[in-house]
C-alpha cells in the first residue's frame, strides 16, 4: 500500500511538473509579461529596468525554478487585465464553482444510481427505454444546449427559475456560499442539472450494466433460492457490489465537472473560476490562464490520487495482486 | 466454407455479380439494414453534408453577401408566426440575416472544420502510435507520458487552452482571420491521444508478425514498414474511433464558437449562431438559438449513431 503510494505520489509529482513547465512557457513567452504590465508612453529605460526586476534576463532554468517557488507560495503573478493578483481573483471565484461542480455531483448520483439500478431490474418495461433515452441525449448534446433549453423552459417559457448569477449568498469567513438561502438554492438548480447531465447518464450507464452482470451471477441466484425478497436482493446484494466502479468514475468525474464549469458557467452566467478563465481567453490574459492551468492539473491530480487510493482500500482483490509475492 | 449455398452458383455469373454484389453479401451491410434507426441515421448525416456541400447553392439567400441584408429586416420571427415574412422561413437573426441560409452555411463550417480537425488528429495519433509501438523503449515511453499527461485533462480544457494560446501569438482578437485554423489546430492537438493509444496497442501485436519480419530482412526502412506494411492493418478500430471524434470535433467546435472564442459573429458555425441567439432568448426570439440548436443536436445524434453503429459491427465479440 505504501509503495503504491509513493509510486502513484512520484507520477503525480511529474505530472504537475510537466503543466508547471507548460504553465512557464505560457506565462514567459506567450506576449512580453513586460509590455503587459506599463503604459504605451513607458520610456525604454523604465521597461529595462523592470525587466531587470522582474528577472527576465536571468537563464530560463534559474526563472523556471524561481516560477516553480513562488506558484508554491501561490504567487501566481498581476491579472493582465484588471492589474489585480491573479490568487486573490481566483480565491474570490474558487467557492462558487466548487459548490456547482459538488452539487451538481450530488444529482449525479442521486438520480443516476435509482434510474441505473431500475434499468437494470427492469429491462423491458417503458420506463427503462425513456430512461435510456434521456442517457442518450444527455450524452449526445453539447452542455450548452441542454443550459440553453432549461433556461429557455424554466425561465423563459415557465418563469419559474432564475436564469444567471448565484442569488443571494451568505459570507462565511474566506467562503461565500449560497446554500443556505433560498435564492442561492432557486438559482444552483438548473446549472447543477445542466452540469451534471452528462455524468448523471454515465452513472445510469454504469449502473445498470453493472447490475445486469451482477444479476447474473450465482450468488444472487442462491440469495433467491433461499426466498429473499427481490428488495433485499437488489438493494442489499446486488447494488452493494456495483458501487466499487460506481464510486471510482463518480470521483473522476468530479475532476470533469470543474472543467466543464467552464460552460455550464458562461451559459448561466455564475461567477466562478471558469468564468473568470473563459474571460482571460478572450482578453488574453496569459496570469489568470496559467494559474488556472495549475489549479485545475492540481485538483485532477488530486482526485485521481484520492480515487486511486480509495479504489485499493475498497476492493480488496486490488491490495492482494498488488502485494508483489 | 460457404455455407450460404453460393458454391452452387456457376462460376461466372459469381464473377458477374462483381464488386456490387460482394459489398452487398457483406455482414457490415447487412447489419447495416438491420437497424432501421441507424439507416434513418445515415439519411440524415448524408443529408446534411449534401446540404453543407451545396450550401451556396440551396441556400435562399447569401449571409456573407451584405448588399442582400438589411437591418430592416432583423428579429423577423419564423414565416408561420405573426409578423413573420414569407421570405424566411426560419426568421431572421440580429443583423437581419435568413437564419434558414446561414444555418446551412454554419452547418458547412461546423462539418468542415470537424473534418479537418479529426483528420489532424488522426495523422498525429497515427503517426505517434506507429513509431511508439513499432520502436518501443525510450520513445515510446515519452510520447506515452505525455499522452498521459493530456489525459489527465479533459479535451475541452486541451482546446480552450491552445486556442488561447494561439490567439495570443496570433493576435486575431485584433486582426480577424484565421480563426478557423486556430480551431482546427486545437481541437486536432486535443484528440490525438486515443489514436496513439490505439494504434500503439495494434501496432505492438504487428510488430512481431512474420511479414514484418521478411519485411525487414529484405532491407525496407522503418518508415515504409510502419505506414505501407503495418499502417493497413491496424485501421479497423481507427475507423471506429474517427467516426466517434468527427461528432466530438463538432461538439468541442460548436462549444468553442458559443464560449466566443471561436468563429466570429461574420462567418457564423451552429455554435456562434447559439451564442447569438442566446442574447435574444429573454426577448422572446427563441429561433435564433434553438433552430440552430436543434440542427447540431440532430448532427451529432445522427453521427453518433453511426459511430456506435460502426463500433458494434466491426467488433468480432459481438457478432
Amino acid at each position: 500500500m505504501l509503495a503504491f503510494a509513493i509510486r502513484r505520489l512520484i507520477e503525480a509529482a511529474f505530472v504537475m511538473l510537466t503543466v508547471a513547465a507548460l504553465a512557464f512557457v505560457l506565462f514567459r513567452f506567450v506576449g512580453d509579461p513586460v509590455n503587459q504590465l506599463v503604459g504605451q508612453d513607458t520610456s525604454l529605460e523604465d521597461r529595462l529596468k523592470l525587466r531587470t526586476e522582474l528577472g527576465l534576463d536571468d537563464p530560463i532554468p534559474i526563472q523556471f525554478g524561481r516560477f516553480v517557488w513562488k506558484t508554491l507560495h501561490l504567487d501566481f503573478g498581476i491579472s493582465y487585465q484588471v492589474k489585480q493578483p491573479v490568487v486573490g481573483l481566483i480565491a474570490e471565484r474558487f467557492p462558487a464553482t466548487l459548490e456547482l461542480s459538488l452539487v451538481a455531483a450530488l444529482f449525479a448520483v442521486l438520480v443516476g444510481v435509482p434510474m441505473g439500478v431500475y434499468t437494470g431490474i427492469h429491462r423491458r418495461s417503458w420506463l427503462s427505454s425513456l430512461f435510456l433515452t434521456i442517457s442518450l441525449i444527455g450524452i449526445s448534446l453539447p452542455t450548452f444546449l441542454i443550459g440553453i433549453l432549461l433556461i429557455y423552459i424554466f425561465s423563459v417559457w415557465l418563469g419559474v427559475l432564475p436564469s444567471f448569477g448565484r442569488g443571494e449568498v451568505v459570507r462565511l469567513g474566506f467562503w461565500t456560499t449560497g446554500l443556505v438561502t433560498v435564492s442561492g438554492l432557486r438559482a444552483i438548480i438548473l446549472p447543477a442539472i445542466t452540469l451534471g447531465l452528462f455524468q448523471m447518464t454515465l452513472v445510469t450507464r454504469l449502473v445498470r450494466s453493472e447490475m445486469l452482470e451482477v444479476l447474473r451471477t450465482d450468488y444472487i441466484k442462491f440469495a433467491r433460492a433461499r426466498g429473499l425478497t427481490d428488495r433485499a436482493i437488489n438493494f442489499s446484494h446486488a447494488l452493494k457490489n456495483t458501487l466499487v466502479p460506481v464510486v471510482t468514475i463518480i470521483g473522476l468525474q468530479v475532476g470533469g465537472l470543474i472543467a466543464f464549469a467552464i460552460i455550464t458557467e458562461t451559459v448561466f452566467q455564475w461567477p466562478g473560476m471558469g468564468l473568470l478563465f473563459i474571460q482571460s481567453v478572450q482578453n488574453a490574459d496569459v496570469p489568470v490562464m496559467a494559474a488556472y492551468l495549475l489549479l485545475v492539473a492540481f485538483l485532477f491530480v488530486l482526485i485521481n490520487f484520492v480515487v486511486d487510493l480509495l479504489y485499493v482500500a475498497i476492493d480488496p482483490r486490488i491490495r492482494i495482486v498488488g502485494r508483489p509475492a | 466454407m460457404d455455407v450460404t449455398g453460393k458454391d452452387y452458383e456457376p462460376r461466372s455469373a459469381r464473377r458477374l455479380r462483381g464488386l456490387f454484389a460482394r459489398f452487398a453479401d457483406h455482414d457490415l451491410l447487412h447489419s447495416f439494414l438491420k437497424s432501421k434507426l441507424v439507416v434513418l441515421a445515415a439519411l440524415v448525416s448524408v443529408t446534411m453534408l449534401a446540404l453543407a456541400v451545396l450550401a451556396p447553392w440551396v441556400a435562399p439567400h447569401s449571409p456573407y453577401d451584405l448588399s442582400t441584408v438589411s437591418l430592416l429586416d432583423a428579429h423577423n420571427p419564423p414565416a408561420w408566426n405573426d409578423g413573420g415574412d414569407r421570405r424566411y422561413l426560419l426568421g431572421t437573426d440580429d443583423q437581419g440575416r435568413d437564419l434558414l441560409s446561414t444555418i446551412l452555411y454554419g452547418t458547412r463550417a461546423s462539418i468542415t472544420i470537424g473534418l479537418w480537425s479529426v483528420l489532424l488528429a488522426l495523422a498525429i495519433g497515427v503517426s505517434l502510435g506507429l513509431v511508439s509501438g513499432y520502436f518501443g523503449g525510450r520513445v515510446d515511453m515519452v510520447i506515452m507520458r505525455i499522452a498521459d499527461v493530456q489525459l489527465t485533462f479533459p479535451a475541452i480544457l486541451t482546446a480552450l487552452l491552445v486556442d488561447g494560446v494561439a490567439r495570443v501569438l496570433l493576435g486575431t482578437h485584433k486582426s480577424g482571420g484565421g480563426e478557423s485554423w486556430i480551431l482546427i489546430v486545437s481541437i486536432g492537438l486535443s484528440y490525438w491521444v486515443p489514436y496513439a493509444r490505439t494504434v500503439r496497442s495494434s501496432t505492438l501485436v504487428e510488430r512481431n508478425k512474420e511479414y514484418v519480419q521478411a519485411a525487414r530482412l529484405i532491407g525496407l526502412s522503418p518508415g515504409a514498414i510502419m505506414f505501407r506494411h503495418v499502417l493497413p492493418n491496424v485501421t479497423g478500430p481507427v475507423l471506429v474511433l474517427t467516426t466517434i471524434n468527427l461528432a466530438l470535433a463538432i461538439i468541442t467546435e460548436a462549444t468553442l464558437s458559443f464560449l466566443g472564442v471561436g468563429l466570429p459573429p461574420t462567418e457564423p458555425s451552429l455554435g456562434t449562431l447559439i451564442r447569438i441567439g442566446n442574447n435574444f432568448l429573454f426577448a422572446g426570439e427563441w429561433w435564433i438559438a434553438i433552430f440552430p440548436g436543434i440542427t447540431l443536436a440532430v448532427l451529432v445524434l445522427a453521427v453518433n449513431l453511426l459511430g456506435d453503429w460502426l463500433r458494434d459491427a466491426l467488433n468480432p465479440k459481438l457478432r
